[in-house]
């Protein structure tokens, strides 16, 4: 339990709170990061000629970059990768992680904290599935001794 | 220009909370999975403190009737319960435990430039665009 940060965390996580909230209060948008940067990438017909709706994603999606430049300038430790997955095993994640929050409608912040917080039935079980499932795997790893 | 601004501050404000948080490490978050190992509960704690906060501002923001800078309040109202809904999760679940990483962090993460990071949200694009196909197919 040496690594275990309630404080810092429950601060981090107020502040995401907050952030959720202010995008709400003067844009009227839900601060679901997968649907915002999929908006972005690959925007729906509708959406492709709004320049409106594009700038919005850009801008929140830019701020999350800046924001986290900013962090790693002062607390780089932040940032650190100390696990020992490859980079192959991080390719097949970040694959079934697009595909699956997609076919989800969802991540860990439009379900786990601004669905939550208005308690979407929806959300919820999301939520407990993605932990439930996460928990599943990161237990096979280990299982299997480790991907490499 | 307003609403870029609102939505920018918000992004840099949660990239900082996810920082703080311990999230941008993802070796913290496979940590949070380990239920069955030496399971660090820190992450339950970024929930409460957001969840804690955006449930009590959420019900004061509605009241206001529209968003500060016009249009309307998008705010999700389905609530069936479906095989995409579980599927799309339960795949989500597994490529977070496979690779520490959910979308918020892996891009807060870029300016860190670790290729971790990196491969973590160009794949994630690439299986964002997979999706679309299979959507598409679908139909």
């Amino acid at each position: 339990m040496e690594h275990f940060t309630p404080l810092a965390s429950t601060l981090g996580g107020v502040l995401i709170g907050i952030s959720a909230s202010l995008l709400l209060l003067f844009n009227g948008r839900i601060a679901g990061i997968s649907g915002i940067f999929s908006g972005l990438l690959l925007p729906r017909p509708a959406d492709r000629a709004d320049a409106q709706e594009l700038g919005w994603r850009a801008a929140f999606v830019g701020g999350l970059v800046v924001g986290g430049a900013v962090m790693f300038a002062l607390q780089p430790q932040l940032f650190a990768v100390t696990y020992d997955r490859s980079l192959l095993t991080i390719a097949v994640a970040g694959l079934v992680v697009g595909f699956g929050v997609r076919l989800g409608s969802g991540c860990t912040s439009g379900h786990g904290v601004c669905g939550i917080s208005r308690f979407s039935r929806r959300s919820i079980v999301a939520t407990v599935t993605f932990i439930a499932t996460g928990a599943l795997t990161v237990l096979a790893v280990r299982l299997l001794g480790g991907v490499s | 220009m307003k609403k870029p601004l609102a939505a920018f501050v918000a992004g840099l404000i949660f990239a900082v909370g996810l920082a703080i948080a311990g999230m941008t490490q993802p070796s913290k978050v496979v940590g949070f999975l380990d239920f069955f190992g030496q399971w660090d509960p820190s992450l339950a704690f970024v929930m409460v403190g957001a969840i804690g906060v955006h449930f009590v501002l959420f019900r004061l923001i509605l009241k206001r009737g529209t968003p500060v800078f016009g249009g309307r309040f998008e705010v999700p109202t389905r609530k069936d319960l479906t095989p995409a809904l579980l599927g799309g999760s339960a795949l989500f679940g597994i490529g977070w435990g496979l690779g520490g990483f959910c979308p918020g962090p892996g891009i807060a993460s870029l300016a860190s430039f670790g290729a971790e990071a990196a491969v973590f949200v160009g794949t994630m694009a690439l299986g964002m665009l997979a999706y679309r196909l299979f959507e598409a197919q679908r139909r």
